[in-house]
Protein backbone atom coordinates (compact mmCIF):
# COMPACT_ATOMS: atom_id res chain seq x y z
CA UNK A 1 0.00 0.00 0.00
CA UNK A 2 1.13 3.32 -0.92
CA UNK A 3 2.27 6.02 2.48
CA UNK A 4 -0.65 7.35 3.60
CA UNK A 5 0.43 9.03 6.85
CA UNK A 6 2.68 11.80 8.16
CA UNK A 7 2.52 14.66 4.79
CA UNK A 8 1.28 11.92 3.00
CA UNK A 9 -2.43 11.41 4.91
CA UNK A 10 -5.39 11.53 2.48
CA UNK A 11 -7.22 15.01 2.96
CA UNK A 12 -10.63 13.05 3.06
CA UNK A 13 -9.69 10.22 5.55
CA UNK A 14 -10.66 10.00 9.24
CA UNK A 15 -8.72 11.72 11.72
CA UNK A 16 -6.87 8.32 12.80
CA UNK A 17 -7.51 8.49 16.60
CA UNK A 18 -9.89 8.07 18.94
CA UNK A 19 -11.75 11.44 19.06
CA UNK A 20 -14.50 10.90 16.28
CA UNK A 21 -14.95 6.97 17.89
CA UNK A 22 -15.16 8.44 21.41
CA UNK A 23 -17.78 11.32 20.31
CA UNK A 24 -19.58 9.14 18.61
CA UNK A 25 -20.58 7.43 21.82
CA UNK A 26 -20.95 10.18 23.97
CA UNK A 27 -23.25 11.51 21.51
CA UNK A 28 -24.93 8.57 20.95
CA UNK A 29 -25.41 9.08 24.51
CA UNK A 30 -26.68 12.24 24.98
CA UNK A 31 -29.17 11.33 22.14
CA UNK A 32 -30.16 7.75 24.25
CA UNK A 33 -31.03 9.97 27.58
CA UNK A 34 -32.60 12.88 24.86
CA UNK A 35 -35.25 9.80 23.91
CA UNK A 36 -35.82 8.80 27.29
CA UNK A 37 -36.66 12.20 28.62
CA UNK A 38 -38.92 12.79 25.64
CA UNK A 39 -40.57 9.60 25.88
CA UNK A 40 -41.12 9.61 29.96
CA UNK A 41 -43.05 13.02 29.13
CA UNK A 42 -45.88 11.89 26.44
CA UNK A 43 -46.23 8.91 28.75
CA UNK A 44 -46.99 10.91 31.41
CA UNK A 45 -49.64 13.10 29.49
CA UNK A 46 -53.03 11.40 30.35
CA UNK A 47 -55.85 11.80 27.17
CA UNK A 48 -54.93 12.09 23.98
CA UNK A 49 -52.07 14.20 23.06
CA UNK A 50 -53.27 17.42 21.59
CA UNK A 51 -50.86 20.29 20.24
CA UNK A 52 -50.95 21.57 23.70
CA UNK A 53 -48.99 18.85 25.82
CA UNK A 54 -47.02 18.11 23.10
CA UNK A 55 -45.54 21.56 21.80
CA UNK A 56 -45.28 22.17 26.07
CA UNK A 57 -42.67 19.30 26.34
CA UNK A 58 -40.54 21.86 24.97
CA UNK A 59 -41.50 25.35 26.97
CA UNK A 60 -39.19 24.92 29.77
CA UNK A 61 -35.62 26.59 29.05
CA UNK A 62 -33.99 23.32 30.90
CA UNK A 63 -35.59 21.37 27.78
CA UNK A 64 -34.97 24.16 25.26
CA UNK A 65 -31.00 23.48 25.95
CA UNK A 66 -31.02 20.20 26.20
CA UNK A 67 -32.58 19.95 22.93
CA UNK A 68 -30.33 22.59 21.74
CA UNK A 69 -27.56 20.08 22.72
CA UNK A 70 -29.22 17.25 21.13
CA UNK A 71 -29.06 18.50 17.90
CA UNK A 72 -25.54 19.72 17.86
CA UNK A 73 -24.68 16.01 19.13
CA UNK A 74 -26.88 14.91 16.23
CA UNK A 75 -25.30 17.09 13.70
CA UNK A 76 -21.71 15.98 14.36
CA UNK A 77 -23.06 11.94 14.93
CA UNK A 78 -24.48 12.12 11.44
CA UNK A 79 -21.13 13.94 9.95
CA UNK A 80 -19.21 11.28 11.84
CA UNK A 81 -21.96 8.38 10.37
CA UNK A 82 -21.79 9.87 6.55
CA UNK A 83 -18.19 10.52 6.18
CA UNK A 84 -17.53 6.74 7.31
CA UNK A 85 -19.95 5.61 4.59
CA UNK A 86 -18.73 7.91 1.83
CA UNK A 87 -14.88 6.63 2.77
CA UNK A 88 -15.84 2.97 2.72
CA UNK A 89 -18.02 3.29 -0.72
CA UNK A 90 -16.92 6.16 -2.36
CA UNK A 91 -13.09 6.01 -3.77
CA UNK A 92 -12.54 8.59 -6.33
CA UNK A 93 -11.20 11.33 -3.88
CA UNK A 94 -12.59 14.26 -5.91
CA UNK A 95 -15.93 12.74 -5.38
CA UNK A 96 -15.56 12.07 -1.87
CA UNK A 97 -14.47 15.59 -0.73
CA UNK A 98 -17.34 16.96 -2.99
CA UNK A 99 -20.01 14.70 -0.90
CA UNK A 100 -18.06 15.13 2.49
CA UNK A 101 -18.61 19.06 1.76
CA UNK A 102 -22.62 18.57 0.52
CA UNK A 103 -22.89 16.84 4.07
CA UNK A 104 -21.47 19.27 6.06
CA UNK A 105 -23.73 21.60 4.05
CA UNK A 106 -26.88 19.91 4.90
CA UNK A 107 -26.19 19.13 8.47
CA UNK A 108 -25.45 22.60 9.27
CA UNK A 109 -28.63 23.90 6.99
CA UNK A 110 -30.77 21.05 8.96
CA UNK A 111 -29.29 22.46 12.32
CA UNK A 112 -30.61 26.01 12.15
CA UNK A 113 -33.93 24.92 10.41
CA UNK A 114 -34.54 22.71 13.46
CA UNK A 115 -32.63 25.59 15.74
CA UNK A 116 -35.58 28.19 14.71
CA UNK A 117 -38.24 25.60 15.02
CA UNK A 118 -37.25 25.04 18.64
CA UNK A 119 -37.44 28.63 19.85
CA UNK A 120 -40.62 29.19 17.69
CA UNK A 121 -42.36 27.38 20.59
CA UNK B 1 -2.68 -39.90 -10.31
CA UNK B 2 -4.33 -38.23 -7.24
CA UNK B 3 -4.15 -39.83 -4.31
CA UNK B 4 -8.02 -39.03 -2.04
CA UNK B 5 -7.89 -37.21 1.24
CA UNK B 6 -10.57 -38.37 3.36
CA UNK B 7 -9.50 -36.39 6.29
CA UNK B 8 -9.38 -32.86 4.26
CA UNK B 9 -13.12 -30.96 5.23
CA UNK B 10 -15.64 -29.86 2.95
CA UNK B 11 -14.54 -27.11 0.84
CA UNK B 12 -16.05 -23.28 1.58
CA UNK B 13 -16.82 -21.14 -0.53
CA UNK B 14 -14.28 -18.40 0.14
CA UNK B 15 -14.51 -14.60 -0.41
CA UNK B 16 -12.23 -11.98 -0.54
CA UNK B 17 -13.35 -8.90 -2.54
CA UNK B 18 -17.45 -9.45 -2.49
CA UNK B 19 -19.05 -8.46 -6.09
CA UNK B 20 -22.18 -7.18 -5.55
CA UNK B 21 -24.09 -8.92 -8.24
CA UNK B 22 -22.18 -12.34 -8.51
CA UNK B 23 -21.48 -12.96 -5.02
CA UNK B 24 -24.15 -11.44 -2.64
CA UNK B 25 -27.57 -13.18 -3.67
CA UNK B 26 -25.54 -16.01 -2.00
CA UNK B 27 -23.51 -14.28 1.03
CA UNK B 28 -24.73 -15.78 4.22
CA UNK B 29 -24.41 -13.39 6.79
CA UNK B 30 -24.39 -14.41 10.10
CA UNK B 31 -27.37 -12.41 12.52
CA UNK B 32 -24.07 -9.89 13.96
CA UNK B 33 -23.64 -9.30 10.29
CA UNK B 34 -27.44 -8.25 9.66
CA UNK B 35 -27.44 -5.92 12.49
CA UNK B 36 -24.04 -4.34 11.53
CA UNK B 37 -25.36 -3.69 7.68
CA UNK B 38 -28.38 -3.02 8.86
CA UNK B 39 -26.98 -0.05 11.59
CA UNK B 40 -25.14 1.34 8.39
CA UNK B 41 -28.75 1.25 5.88
CA UNK B 42 -31.04 2.72 8.95
CA UNK B 43 -28.50 5.26 9.76
CA UNK B 44 -28.47 6.38 6.21
CA UNK B 45 -31.96 6.11 5.55
CA UNK B 46 -32.44 8.54 8.35
CA UNK B 47 -29.88 11.39 7.18
CA UNK B 48 -31.80 11.10 3.80
CA UNK B 49 -35.01 11.18 5.85
CA UNK B 50 -33.96 14.74 7.63
CA UNK B 51 -36.18 17.20 5.97
CA UNK B 52 -39.17 14.90 6.36
CA UNK B 53 -37.97 14.67 10.81
CA UNK B 54 -37.58 18.15 10.67
CA UNK B 55 -40.90 19.09 8.64
CA UNK B 56 -42.83 17.23 11.10
CA UNK B 57 -41.13 18.79 14.09
CA UNK B 58 -41.96 21.97 12.65
CA UNK B 59 -45.77 21.27 11.82
CA UNK B 60 -46.39 19.59 15.11
CA UNK B 61 -44.90 22.11 17.11
CA UNK B 62 -45.39 25.60 15.56
CA UNK B 63 -48.96 26.16 16.45
CA UNK B 64 -52.24 24.88 16.21
CA UNK B 65 -52.87 25.82 12.74
CA UNK B 66 -49.62 23.72 11.85
CA UNK B 67 -50.51 21.15 13.73
CA UNK B 68 -53.69 20.71 12.48
CA UNK B 69 -51.89 20.35 9.15
CA UNK B 70 -49.39 17.81 10.70
CA UNK B 71 -52.80 15.65 11.89
CA UNK B 72 -54.21 15.86 8.41
CA UNK B 73 -51.15 14.84 7.07
CA UNK B 74 -51.62 11.58 8.32
CA UNK B 75 -55.27 11.30 8.01
CA UNK B 76 -55.93 12.60 4.64
CA UNK B 77 -52.63 12.58 3.02
CA UNK B 78 -50.88 15.75 1.71
CA UNK B 79 -50.75 17.00 -2.07
CA UNK B 80 -50.23 14.35 -4.12
CA UNK B 81 -49.23 11.67 -1.26
CA UNK B 82 -52.03 9.83 0.25
CA UNK B 83 -52.30 9.07 3.96
CA UNK B 84 -50.68 5.49 3.65
CA UNK B 85 -47.40 6.87 2.09
CA UNK B 86 -46.94 9.40 4.51
CA UNK B 87 -47.59 6.81 7.60
CA UNK B 88 -45.45 3.82 5.60
CA UNK B 89 -42.47 6.94 5.60
CA UNK B 90 -43.34 7.07 8.88
CA UNK B 91 -43.07 3.20 9.85
CA UNK B 92 -39.51 3.34 8.12
CA UNK B 93 -38.64 6.29 10.72
CA UNK B 94 -39.59 4.24 13.50
CA UNK B 95 -37.55 0.57 12.36
CA UNK B 96 -34.65 2.67 11.66
CA UNK B 97 -34.86 4.66 15.08
CA UNK B 98 -35.43 1.62 16.77
CA UNK B 99 -32.91 -0.41 14.98
CA UNK B 100 -30.17 2.49 15.34
CA UNK B 101 -30.83 2.62 19.18
CA UNK B 102 -30.96 -1.17 20.16
CA UNK B 103 -28.05 -1.76 17.66
CA UNK B 104 -25.69 1.52 19.37
CA UNK B 105 -26.79 0.53 22.89
CA UNK B 106 -25.31 -2.77 21.76
CA UNK B 107 -22.44 -1.32 20.72
CA UNK B 108 -22.17 0.56 24.05
CA UNK B 109 -22.67 -2.16 26.33
CA UNK B 110 -19.77 -4.13 24.33
CA UNK B 111 -17.25 -1.20 24.88
CA UNK B 112 -18.13 -1.20 29.10
CA UNK B 113 -18.26 -5.03 29.18
CA UNK B 114 -15.76 -5.82 27.06
CA UNK B 115 -17.62 -8.59 26.04
CA UNK B 116 -16.99 -9.52 22.83
CA UNK B 117 -16.87 -13.46 22.79
CA UNK B 118 -18.82 -14.77 19.54
CA UNK B 119 -21.76 -16.59 21.75
CA UNK B 120 -22.76 -13.05 23.55
CA UNK B 121 -22.04 -11.64 19.63
CA UNK B 122 -24.85 -14.04 18.36
CA UNK B 123 -27.19 -13.69 21.05
CA UNK B 124 -27.27 -10.41 21.04
CA UNK B 125 -27.39 -9.63 17.84
CA UNK B 126 -30.69 -11.75 18.31
CA UNK B 127 -32.39 -10.11 20.61
CA UNK B 128 -31.63 -6.43 18.85
CA UNK B 129 -33.23 -7.74 15.60
CA UNK B 130 -36.05 -9.56 17.66
CA UNK B 131 -36.58 -5.78 19.54
CA UNK B 132 -36.60 -3.95 16.85
CA UNK B 133 -38.69 -5.59 14.71
CA UNK B 134 -41.30 -6.43 17.48
CA UNK B 135 -41.26 -3.13 18.88
CA UNK B 136 -41.80 -1.83 14.87
CA UNK B 137 -44.84 -4.25 14.40
CA UNK B 138 -46.62 -3.04 17.79
CA UNK B 139 -45.96 1.12 16.20
CA UNK B 140 -47.28 0.27 13.07
CA UNK B 141 -50.16 -1.58 13.84
CA UNK B 142 -51.03 1.73 16.26
CA UNK B 143 -50.25 4.02 12.97
CA UNK B 144 -51.99 2.24 10.90
CA UNK B 145 -54.93 2.01 13.24
CA UNK B 146 -54.94 -1.59 14.28
CA UNK B 147 -55.81 -1.31 17.95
Amino acid sequence: MSVNFGSKRIVVGAHYGLRDWLAQRVTATLMALFTAVVLLQVLLVRGPIGYAAWAGIFVPQWMKSLTFAVIVALTYHVWVGMRDIWMDYIKPLGLRLSLQVATIVWLVACAGWSIQVLWRV
Amino acid sequence: MSTPHPALPRKRPEFRNIHAVRDLPSYRLPPAGWVSILHRISGALMFVLLPFIIWMFDTSISSEYSFARFSSAFNNGMGLVPAAGIKLVALALIWAYLHHLIAGLRHLYMDVQHAVSKEFGRSSALVTLGLSLGLTAILGAKLFGLY
